[in-house]
């Protein structure tokens, strides 16, 4: 059966408006702290979450926001969760690292890596409760260096749960390109661990989908894990106000304040010799560089614009479904800013 | 004398000390991108970074240090250390006495602490009470510029494993990194004597387990540490115009404790009130208690704690944490008792 494409793109275009909502919220200041968006992930998210049903589980990190809007999570209890309001989704005291839905078995947590022990505990759950059932387990290519999170893809196999292990590979480490800092293939990781792995391109809502659909399929019947590696981009760096963003959208306002205490450090006396001080720098420039060049910079990677692309020429269906959801979005950001019930 | 804002105290230290000392090396999450000043000076083989593997890291850094390096570590949150406990709960902390004293690891762990910017629970813990609790491990907690960076020069020169937490309301970086990112439109009450101020032309190190009266007073002994010590000193200016006269004493490092001056202090007041942002319970207020009883002071006592998980809201936020108008209304009533 092939996906329905209309449906993959009613849940992202939901997610990215309701997204879009909580950025305009973090910079009027009505969200404090920060800000973790799923903007640039929404295709593996909705690949994935179009497969669950009643009883199965979510494991989220600290961007969790998509995949509970997708999942089914009312957005005003959401936005008003944001704002800190004693009608969100947890009373304002959870935030948005810090999701939970008893009801969606969706819990989210701001420890990189925790959602392999969580999923698997979940999984392990579903076989003696609700046979049948899967969880899944949403992380970044970072947490793959976690403990926590190898130990529980080891659990998994070991014990045979049903669990999707779903890495969601940006290829930066919070701040720090991953590439520098992780050794051998992911893939061959999850596949010594005796879990079979694919690779799928993560801005294609169809391939994740169908990627997806058999490794939750697989779960369902008590073969075991499986493991998702789906390329994406984060817009927005690894959260909104990231300084290097900030460098590079605005370099003249941002660059006398990082620039100048540099130049100023390179040339104290005390410390390493010429070489190792250039050595520094390029690292220094190399990360602003690599942000320039970045491909979250491309439009051409967002993939909500690709689903739309990807749609049978429908223009009145298109336009339906888009007002739809606009509408959708737009009643709920009203409806959260309502005033608190006393 | 010159003024520093609190993190470039610290790393002001930091790098005197490594230009003194070339077996001291840098190493955390993003610690590149966060101590870049250090690493154009320095050099990328003394400041790396290091991917999200906490127990690795740590547990590397503990065993370098047992190797003659002198490694500073970076956790990205206290609250992280859990993910890492292992290495300092039961391997930098222990060392020394399964060796019968004769190896020790000088390692110092950087982390920043503390809420007031709506990170929520998991991301805003003091935890100090916490690591103290552990025998073999030190823990300093500096409350403005001159004492972090004095604290860190202390730390990098011990024969042991300390912890270094740094307060992010005091932090000029952590806050803009975590809270504002960029923004003008959030507002955040940083206690502004701790977040800038007068350091040393040259730093000396400070000594560990010396508490210090920031201000005097005859009525009660306010002890703290951190950001609380700024709130109880807006807290003592306050009830001076009520006629109660509060001193205020921060302890600076909360393993080992000055029982001394605590005791010296409260015996004369009569009166403790510990004003701790960390966990109420099983903690450094309890612990503060059991050092007066023991020396057999008698005092009246009271405390402003945090008593539950942190919540995310900024507004329960507030009334979760300790701040002057609670430090206010129990020190009434502790007068009145």
């Amino acid at each position: 059966m092939p996906p329905d494409l209309w449906s993959l793109y009613a849940l992202m275009l939901k997610s990215r408006l309701l997204e879009e909502a909580v950025a305009m919220f973090w910079q009027d200041g009505l969200i404090s702290g920060e800000m973790h968006l799923g903007t640039g992930e929404e295709a593996v998210i909705a690949g994935v979450v179009a497969h669950l049903r009643e009883g199965d589980a979510m494991a989220l990190d600290h961007r969790g926001t998509a995949a509970l809007v997708m999942r089914g999570v009312d957005p005003v209890l959401l936005l008003r969760e944001m704002l800190g309001r004693p009608d969100g989704l947890c009373g304002g005291k959870g935030g948005h690292m810090h999701l939970f839905s008893k009801e969606h078995l969706s819990a989210s947590s701001g420890i990189v890596g925790s959602a392999g022990p969580t999923a698997a505990g979940f999984a392990l759950a579903s076989q003696y409760l609700r046979p049948g059932t899967v969880a899944v387990a949403f992380f970044g290519e970072g947490a793959m260096n976690q403990g926590m999170l190898l130990e529980s893809m080891n659990l998994a196999s070991a014990w045979n749960l049903p669990v999707l292990f779903v890495c969601k590979d940006d290829g930066w480490a919070i701040t720090t390109a991953s590439k520098a800092l992780t050794g051998g293939d992911l893939n061959e990781r999850a596949r010594g661990l005796g879990i079979p792995a694919s690779e799928v391109d993560g801005l294609d809502v169809s391939a994740v989908w169908e990627a997806a659909g058999s490794a939750v399929e697989r779960a369902r019947s008590g073969q075991g894990p499986a493991f998702l590696r789906a390329r994406c981009v984060h817009f927005e760096g690894h959260f909104l106000g990231f300084q290097l963003i900030r460098l590079v959208r605005n370099p003249f306002k941002e660059m006398p304040k990082i620039s100048i205490p540099l130049i100023r450090s390179l040339l104290r006396r005390g410390g390493a010799g010429l070489r190792e001080r250039l050595s520094g720098m390029k690292t220094v420039l190399g990360a602003v560089q690599s942000t320039r060049r970045d491909p979250r910079r491309d439009r051409d990677n967002d993939p909500v614009r690709r689903a739309r692309m990807a749609l049978p020429s429908d223009a009145a269906r298109l336009q339906e479904l888009e007002s739809q959801v606009e509408k959708e979005i737009h009643d709920a950001l009203a409806s959260a800013l309502e005033e608190v019930p006393s | 004398m010159r003024t520093m804002f609190f993190t470039q105290a610290v790393d002001d230290a930091l790098a005197r000390a490594m230009a003194d000392d070339p077996r001291i090396v840098l190493f955390g999450e993003d610690t590149p991108l966060l101590r870049r000043e250090l690493l154009v000076r320095f050099g990328p083989k003394r400041v790396r970074g290091a991917p999200i593997s906490e127990s690795a890291f740590l547990g590397a850094g503990v065993a370098a240090a047992l190797a003659g390096l002198r490694p500073v570590v970076e956790i990205y949150m206290v609250d992280f250390l859990g993910v890492c406990m292992d290495a300092l709960l039961n391997h930098a902390a222990k060392v020394e006495t399964f060796s019968g004293g004769k190896w020790t690891a000088p390692v110092v762990v950087r982390a920043p602490c503390g809420g007031g910017y709506g990170d929520g629970g998991q991301h805003e813990q003091s935890l100090w009470g916490w690591l103290a609790h552990i025998p073999g491990l030190t823990v300093l907690v500096p409350s403005t510029p001159a004492d972090a960076g004095g604290l860190m020069l202390a730390a990098l020169r011990h024969d042991g494993p300390v912890i270094f937490l740094e307060h992010k309301l005091l932090s000029e970086t952590w806050l803009e990194f975590l809270g504002s990112g960029g923004r003008r439109t959030v507002k955040f009450d940083i206690p502004e004597e701790g977040a800038k101020g007068p350091v040393p032309k040259t730093w000396e190190p400070l000594p560990i387990g010396k508490a210090i009266l920031r201000r005097t007073g005859d009525d009660m002994t306010i002890v703290s540490v951190g950001s609380g010590i700024h709130r109880a000193i807006e807290a003592a200016e306050a009830l001076e115009k009520e006629e109660i006269s509060a001193g205020v004493m921060d302890l600076r490092t909360v393993s080992p404790l000055d029982k001394a001056t605590i005791c010296e202090s409260v015996a004369q007041t009569g009166r403790m009130l510990v004003v701790d942002e960390d966990y109420e319970a099983f903690g450094l207020s309890g612990e503060l208690s059991a050092i007066l009883l023991e020396a057999g002071i008698s005092c009246r006592y009271a405390r402003v704690c945090t008593q539950t998980t942190i919540p995310y809201s900024r507004y329960l936020e507030d009334r979760c944490l300790p701040n002057a108008t609670g430090i206010m209304e129990i020190a009434r009533q502790l007068m009145r008792s």
